[in-house]
């Protein structure tokens, strides 16, 4: 690709100005009205993200045009900041955003590679940096997905390594700006905070994407989409109890949006696992699939309104109960 | 008579050939990470043939898609050593393979001294050769 650029560039030919441009051609070119149908069709809500990816989208294509005929030669900066609550999808977004981008052309490769803090920072004086150099050699060519960014500053302790690690970020997001494209995600107010105290960090980033939350509605939707993808299915009075489940976990605390709502289907297929072996008899395929009311009105939310416990706990339990 | 004018090193591939240019090495390297191997890079100021282990700059780069990171570390062993030999080296894994599959030069000093021959005379009439590199005269660092 460089070298196709750098015969445009020598190249002293000007375009008149009533040169015609074909947007359409290039968009179905570039294909990636398939990236995006399918981020709509796996991605419930999230009309603001939606709509800023379909802009982002929009401005590197017609950025692309406008280097076919010689207009600005500079790539636009790339690197995007997500904010929002936990299960909001950030990560899955950013998969998808990877693959837009490769189609684009402004990625060679079009990988994730998805770090915290652990993957970026060293334990003793002198580690930090060769660490941090690998990871972004790894994702060179793709994606660098830093997920809780803002775990990389600790204000309090100033001997932290992270600062390193942020510097050494800023030097490449500044001079392979052609080679990797960094995401930074995490909650909102941490984010906001972690780019108060990084300033350099805050200007070096151009698109800031916000994550809303989702409504109950969308988050049965979710639920709907999850099962199906494993070839489960609810019952009709189950769905109607999970219906009735969504508004009370979402007033309970530690709640975590889609993850929150994958957690509660697990426990709601062990329970369903638990109650076709205590049946005994003969199942049918349809028994395989079918998620009914009882496997959900069982959890701690509708009984107690507390918090569901995990796996762990749960065994635990049950063993007590078992002795007693 | 004057076979290898300007005594350039002749090791590794592509060695005959003029320096690569940075776009062709970024190829090369391209084709070595399509075909899964660890691309890594070292250095030295002993030049002579039989010097196998050549000192590593950093560790090998393993599980890398894109060649850019490692230019970048080639850049940075440049910057370091500019006056020494620098070869990028791309290790092949496969099991009974186990060894580089491609090696090359991508630094050399600015002034290549070459080789001398030098005659040992043994019992008899026979001749023992050596070859020896003008520049390992200099202790290390102090060579080019």
């Amino acid at each position: 690709m460089s070298q196709s650029t750098e015969k445009q560039d020598n190249s002293p030919i000007v375009l008149p100005d009533d040169t015609p441009v074909d947007l359409d051609a290039e968009f179905r070119a570039s294909n990636i009205q398939e990236v995006l149908d399918k981020l709509d069709r796996e991605l419930i809500g999230l009309k603001p993200v939606k709509t800023r990816i379909r802009e982002t989208a929009a401005l590197l294509l017609v950025d692309r045009v406008r280097k076919k005929m010689n207009l600005s030669a500079i790539s636009p900066t790339l690197h995007m900041s997500f904010t929002g609550n936990p299960g909001t999808g950030k990560t899955t977004v950013a998969l998808r955003m990877a693959e837009i981008l490769h189609r684009l052309g402004y990625v060679r490769e079009g990988h994730l590679v998805s770090v915290t803090r652990d993957d970026l920072v060293g334990q003793y004086i002198g580690h930090t940096a060769p660490k941090t150099k690998e990871v972004i050699k790894k994702a060179m060519g793709g994606v660098l997905f830093i997920d809780e960014a803002y775990y990389l500053y600790k204000p309090e302790n100033e001997r932290d390594y992270g600062q390193e690690s942020i510097e050494i970020l800023l030097q490449v997001m500044e001079n392979n700006r052609d080679d990797l494209v960094v995401i930074l995600a995490g909650y909102k107010d941490k984010m906001d905070r972690f780019f108060y105290s990084n300033p350099g960090m805050r200007s070096r980033i151009a698109h800031h994407i916000d994550f809303p939350d989702y409504s109950a509605n969308e988050l049965m939707a979710i639920a709907k989409l999850m099962l199906a993808e494993q070839n489960y299915r609810f019952s009709q009075e189950a769905e109607k109890a999970f219906a009735e489940y969504i508004p009370i976990r979402m007033t309970l605390e530690h709640f975590a949006n889609a993850r929150s709502i994958r957690n509660a289907l697990d426990r709601a297929r062990l329970r369903q696992a638990n109650r076709l072996f205590a049946k005994g008899k003969k199942l049918t395929k349809l028994d395989l699939i079918t998620i009914e009311a009882e496997d959900i009105r069982a959890s701690r939310v509708f009984q107690e309104g507390k918090l569901d416990m995990d796996g762990d706990e749960m065994a635990e339990e049950n063993h007590r109960n078992a002795k007693s | 008579m004057m076979t290898n004018p300007g005594n350039r090193l002749t090791q590794g591939q592509f060695s005959f050939l003029p320096d690569l240019t940075d776009a062709q090495i970024t190829a090369q390297i391209k084709y070595a990470l399509k075909n899964g191997w660890a691309v890594s890079v070292e250095y030295t100021d002993d030049p002579h043939p039989r010097n196998t282990y050549w000192e590593m700059f950093g560790n090998p780069m393993f599980d890398l898609k894109d060649p850019a990171g490692i230019l970048m570390e080639i850049n940075n062993c440049r910057k370091t050593f500019p006056n020494h030999y620098v070869r990028v080296t791309a290790f092949n894994s496969t099991r009974g393979v186990e060894s580089p599959s491609m090696s090359f030069l991508v630094n050399r000093p600015k002034k290549e001294p070459g080789f001398g021959l030098s005659r040992q005379e043994s019992e008899g009439r026979m001749i023992r050769y050596t070859v020896h590199s003008y520049a390992t005269d200099k202790p290390e660092n102090e060579r080019y």
